[in-house]
């Protein structure tokens, strides 16, 4: 069954529309709305703001723990030093707040966006490495530490917020968040899954003893400390651990792929509010 | 006549011997996280940690021939074309003689 054909199947499991479906006529406010309503059905008990609380959103007696976790969360030290990093000004003087639209405070929610200028979907992690660059700095590694410090004082001083993602009327970008969908749902690698076989459906049950997140709202509480990193990862880290982990070969972070594929988990979770950092066990 | 007997008995004490030590080699291989890894999703006796992502395999002779069981093996897909059950056969996570091993094991559940 060709990757497509598989792509229609499964969206007709999720009550997607033929005609949302279809290529040639890309609808993501459609596509939007199919899954948050397939979720909404599927954990009728679950409250629509719950699900950026990813696997604790899915299973009650993780929820305690991870609610008693919270008293000392243990992405602190990340927010404390991404705090400090985000204040301290590049050797030429200028600072993060320079780069960002509201000096950098309270804007996770509206990322990713698609620029027109370029005809490409700019995510945080990325417009972080680019305003160092402009300013004569040297790029981070995209998948943790530094990067995932900044990222949590962002998302904290975004918490609460809710999702903004925006497809302008441009073809480019529609294309891109159908790129994005079509990553998500093909199955690759030797074990044959596709994102969407885990985080679509299968959320809530247990793949040994980890709980499996649903798609709606993925993104939401990133970056995450997760005491199996002993650390914090950023969303590229979580994409390439879940690609490794089914024995795909994972692609560069901040690839075209990547980040389209982040467009679409994004903006079909708009309205969902930021709750990063999270805390996973 | 007598020798044929014995042989007979012989042979089939052997095949029951092989049966065996291939279901308990199909057990490791069920369990081994490199191989078969199929406790990420079903509950199995003798597990430890099974996810529940699939149902529990159990009385798995009573649905299922040897023939039917080495199908679902071999390429889930071809039964249940949404299934997340990894092919094992086509995509050769697991070899020909591995995946009879295992439904050796699988009907002994
Ligand atoms: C075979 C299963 C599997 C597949 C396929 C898979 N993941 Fe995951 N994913 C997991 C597990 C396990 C976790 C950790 C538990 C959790 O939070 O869901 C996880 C976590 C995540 C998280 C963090 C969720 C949170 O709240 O902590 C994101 C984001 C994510 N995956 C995205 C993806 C994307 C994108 C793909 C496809 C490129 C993908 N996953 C494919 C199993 C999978
Ligand atoms: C990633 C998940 C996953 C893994 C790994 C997996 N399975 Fe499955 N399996 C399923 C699901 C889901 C079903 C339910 C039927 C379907 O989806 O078509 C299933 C069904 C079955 C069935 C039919 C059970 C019944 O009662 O009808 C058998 C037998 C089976 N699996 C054996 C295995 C064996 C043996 C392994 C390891 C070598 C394995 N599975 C690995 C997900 C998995």
């Amino acid at each position: 069954m060709s990757a497509l054909r598989l792509l229609l199947a499964l969206a007709t499991t999720l009550g997607l529309s033929a005609s949302a479906m279809a290529a040639d006529k890309p609808d993501p406010a459609a596509d939007a709305k199919a899954l948050q309503d397939y979720f909404v059905k599927k954990f009728p008990k679950v409250a629509f703001d719950d699900f950026v609380n990813g696997p604790y959103s899915m299973n009650a007696d993780m929820r305690k723990q991870w609610e008693e976790k919270e008293q000392f969360p243990p992405y602190e030290f990340a927010l404390d030093s991404g705090k400090e990093m985000f204040a301290k000004p590049f050797k030429n003087g200028k600072t993060y707040a320079d780069c960002f639209a509201n000096g950098g405070i309270g804007i996770r929610q509206n990322y990713p966006y698609f620029d027109d200028k370029e005809g490409k979907v700019i995510t945080l992690e990325l417009a972080l490495n680019r305003c160092r660059e402009a300013n004569g700095e040297q790029p981070y590694s995209y998948v943790k530490d530094e990067m995932a410090s900044l990222t949590a004082y962002m998302a904290y001083t975004s918490r609460g917020k809710r999702f903004d993602i925006k497809i302008p009327d441009d073809p480019r970008a529609l294309e891109a968040f159908e790129r994005g969908k079509e990553y998500f749902y093909t199955r690759r690698g030797q074990l044959n899954f596709s994102c969407a076989s885990c985080h679509v459906q299968s959320p809530g049950e247990r793949i040994r003893a980890e709980i499996l997140a649903p798609a709606l709202g993925i993104l939401n509480a990133m970056p995450i400390y997760r005491s199996e990193w002993s650390g914090m990862g950023t969303i590229s880290r979580r994409i390439v651990t879940c690609n490794s982990q089914t024995r795909a070969v994972p692609l560069e972070p901040q690839s075209d792929e990547y980040r389209n594929l982040e467009y679409y988990l994004s903006y079909v979770s708009n309205g969902l509010p930021v709750s990063g950092p999270g805390a996973r066990p | 006549m007598r020798t044929a007997l014995a042989l007979g008995l012989l042979l089939a004490a052997s095949a029951a011997a092989h049966a065996q030590s291939g279901a308990a080699e199909g057990q490791k291989l069920a369990f081994d996280r490199g191989k078969g890894n199929c406790l990420t999703c079903h509950e199995i006796k003798g597990g430890d940690l099974p996810g529940s992502i699939g149902p529990k395999l159990e009385n798995l002779k009573s649905k299922y021939d040897r023939t039917e069981l080495i199908a679902i093996l071999n390429d889930e897909t071809k039964r249940n074309p949404l299934t997340v059950m990894p092919p094992f056969g086509r995509n050769r996570i697991l070899t020909e003689q591995e995946i009879s091993a295992i439904v050796d094991f699988l009907q002994t559940l």
